[in-house]
């Protein structure tokens, strides 16, 4: 095999300057490239190459200059990025090569890697087809008029932006996450950049925006028949794990509500990846009677109760892994109990809001997942009640017989069919019921998240997620 | 503006290939017919009545029924229409 040698250099560089013996020693052997990014002039020897669009530099992946690097038969095999002598001489096979200078000198950073260079070389790499609005155009309304926003204003996704957004994950730009309902589109790591600019997020918010489209095209979450559904529901996104907190989340006060970009932004994206890659749009395949507010976003984290299991725990997680779990979920519905200060009564006024979820008659159909809030929590705390205890207290209070649930029965016709009056019924399915903890620390108010009527195998099971970083 | 803004497609970039129906058929006489249940509730006090007319008007009916309404239907139960069937009936909602 041949061996051959490339050093990548630029004039403006100290250290570059420094090793100019050097590079004049190598460009005599015929085994040696040069290529220099900013100035054809230098070195001042035969056969240097010019790089001015930095793309060479930029697809060899050279972070310093000056970098010596080794190929045998045209593949890499050494380089040294900066200027270390024994480095240099062996990569070479020269022990004389630069016996004059120090040993060690740092280099500088590589044209290809510097704004603006480094950001435009990136974009320039991404598959996305580019569409240049008119010079006349308002930006804002051009991606309105595209029907690419969930009828609020977006960030538009420039190339630039979506290099940077895609800087916040170390996954390749063209890996293909799966398939998105309802057209059952393909959608790369990139797209989900793309959409995670148009809603507003950080880079560092991609990851968890890649985590929640991955869950949502799990196969028990059943996306295609959630955005399919005439029902109110639509993805909850809660995340779980130290990410949460890194990233600025919310999961005090307010924590469902509005005012924090990591929670408005993230839950945003999974919307605006359904309705622009999957094609999923209200009145066409979302087949909503009425939707739910939480369908232009809905996401929050997980408070730290170090006293309860968290989610990452009930879904066999370490502890602090980093996780989103989605739930097919409605609004939000509150509780008040300000007078309870043991579990037992506290257990049964969330019983009471529990069972009117969809239909106080309709059991077994949909989850829900209950938010408890810290004055809440607090009452089970101090009893030493553990989540699977609440859990157990709450399935035996919402257990009701078949007469009270039957066609008919309150004057309802909604209900089960009058067989069924002699058994009795869980509200929820095995499993239905989940709990999470978030909230601000004053106020004896929780909620209930009602979820979708179609639940379990006929329909979506709640999914957690491992974040990938 | 002063300069043009270039923005990069948040779409799938991908539209489906466009598929022309079939022509309606002039008679389901001697024609076998499917009836796709989607598995809602009632779905098939609508199919029974749709299957007395159909078999009134000379057709043979043959009963299918989807897993569950919030998905598609498996790939197999599909091929087993069309390879069964020359007309395929599908009960959407309730």
């Amino acid at each position: 095999m041949s061996q051959s040698y490339l050093v990548v250099v630029k004039a403006d560089c100290p250290t570059c300057q420094l090793v100019l013996p050097v590079l004049e020693t190598l460009a005599g052997r015929g085994d040696v490239t040069l290529l220099t990014q900013d100035d054809p002039a230098f070195p001042a020897v035969p056969g240097v190459e010019y790089d001015g669009s930095l793309e060479r530099s930029f697809d060899l992946g050279i972070e310093i200059v000056p970098a010596l690097l080794a190929f045998d038969g045209g593949i890499e095999t050494g380089r040294c990025e900066g200027w270390e002598r024994s480095a240099w001489q062996g990569l070479v096979g020269d022990s004389a090569l630069g016996a004059d200078l120090p040993a060690l000198r740092p280099g500088c950073a590589s044209l290809s890697v510097t704004p603006p260079h480094g950001e435009r070389l990136r974009a320039q790499r991404l598959a996305s087809r580019r569409i240049t609005l008119g010079v006349e155009e308002d930006v804002q309304e051009a991606l309105f008029d595209r029907g690419w926003t969930d009828g609020l204003p977006v960030v538009p996704p420039t190339p630039e932006r979506v290099a940077r957004m895609l800087e916040g994950t170390t996954r390749d730009p063209r890996e293909v996450l799966g398939e998105v309902p309802p057209n059952l589109v393909p959608v790369t790591v990139e797209k989900v950049a793309v959409n995670a600019v148009l809603a507003g997020c950080k880079p560092e918010y991609l990851p968890v925006v890649v985590a929640t489209v991955e869950a949502a095209l799990l196969p028990p979450f059943c996306m295609h028949g959630l955005l399919a559904t005439t029902y109110f529901s639509g993805p909850m996104v809660v995340v779980c794990g130290p990410i949460a907190r890194a990233l600025g989340m919310n999961s005090k006060g307010n924590a469902l509500g509005q005012g924090n970009r990591a929670n408005a932004t993230i839950g945003r994206a999974l919307q605006l990846v359904i309705r622009n890659v999957g094609g999923g749009r209200p009145q066409g395949v979302d087949r909503a009677t009425l939707g739910n507010p939480g369908k232009y976003t809905f996401c929050f984290a997980e408070d730290d109760d170090p006293q309860w299991q968290n989610l990452n725990e009930d879904a066999g997680l370490a502890r602090n892994a980093n996780s989103v779990t989605l739930f097919a979920a409605d609004g939000v519905q509150g509780i008040v109990d300000q007078k309870a200060r043991t579990p037992e009564p506290l257990c049964r006024s969330f019983a009471e809001a529990l069972k009117v979820v969809s239909h106080p008659k309709m059991v077994q159909a949909a989850d829900a997942f209950l938010v408890i809030s810290p004055e809440h929590a607090r009452v089970f705390h101090d009893a030493g009640w553990s989540k699977a205890q609440v859990l157990a207290a709450l399935r035996a209070d919402l257990t009701r017989p078949g007469t009270e649930l039957i066609r008919g029965a309150g004057g309802m016709e909604e209900g089960l069919p009058p067989a069924l009056a002699k058994r009795s019924f869980e509200k929820f399915r095995e499993g239905g019921l989940r709990l999470v903890r978030a909230g601000g620390e004053a106020g004896m108010f929780s909620a209930v998240i009602g979820g979708w009527g179609a639940s379990g195998t006929i329909g979506s099971s709640p999914v957690t997620h491992e974040i990938r970083l | 503006m002063t300069s043009s803004f270039v923005v990069m497609d948040p779409t799938g970039e991908s539209s489906p290939a466009a598929r022309a129906p079939l022509a309606l058929p002039m008679s389901v006489q001697g024609k076998v017919v499917a009836l796709l249940d989607i598995s809602k509730p009632r779905g098939d006090v609508f199919l029974n009545r749709v299957e007395e007319k159909l078999k009134a008007a000379g057709a043979t009916v043959r009963r299918y029924s989807k897993p569950t309404f919030t998905r598609p239907a498996p790939t197999a139960l599909r091929q087993q229409i069309a390879d069964e069937c020359d007309l395929v009936l599908e009960a959407l909602a309730d």
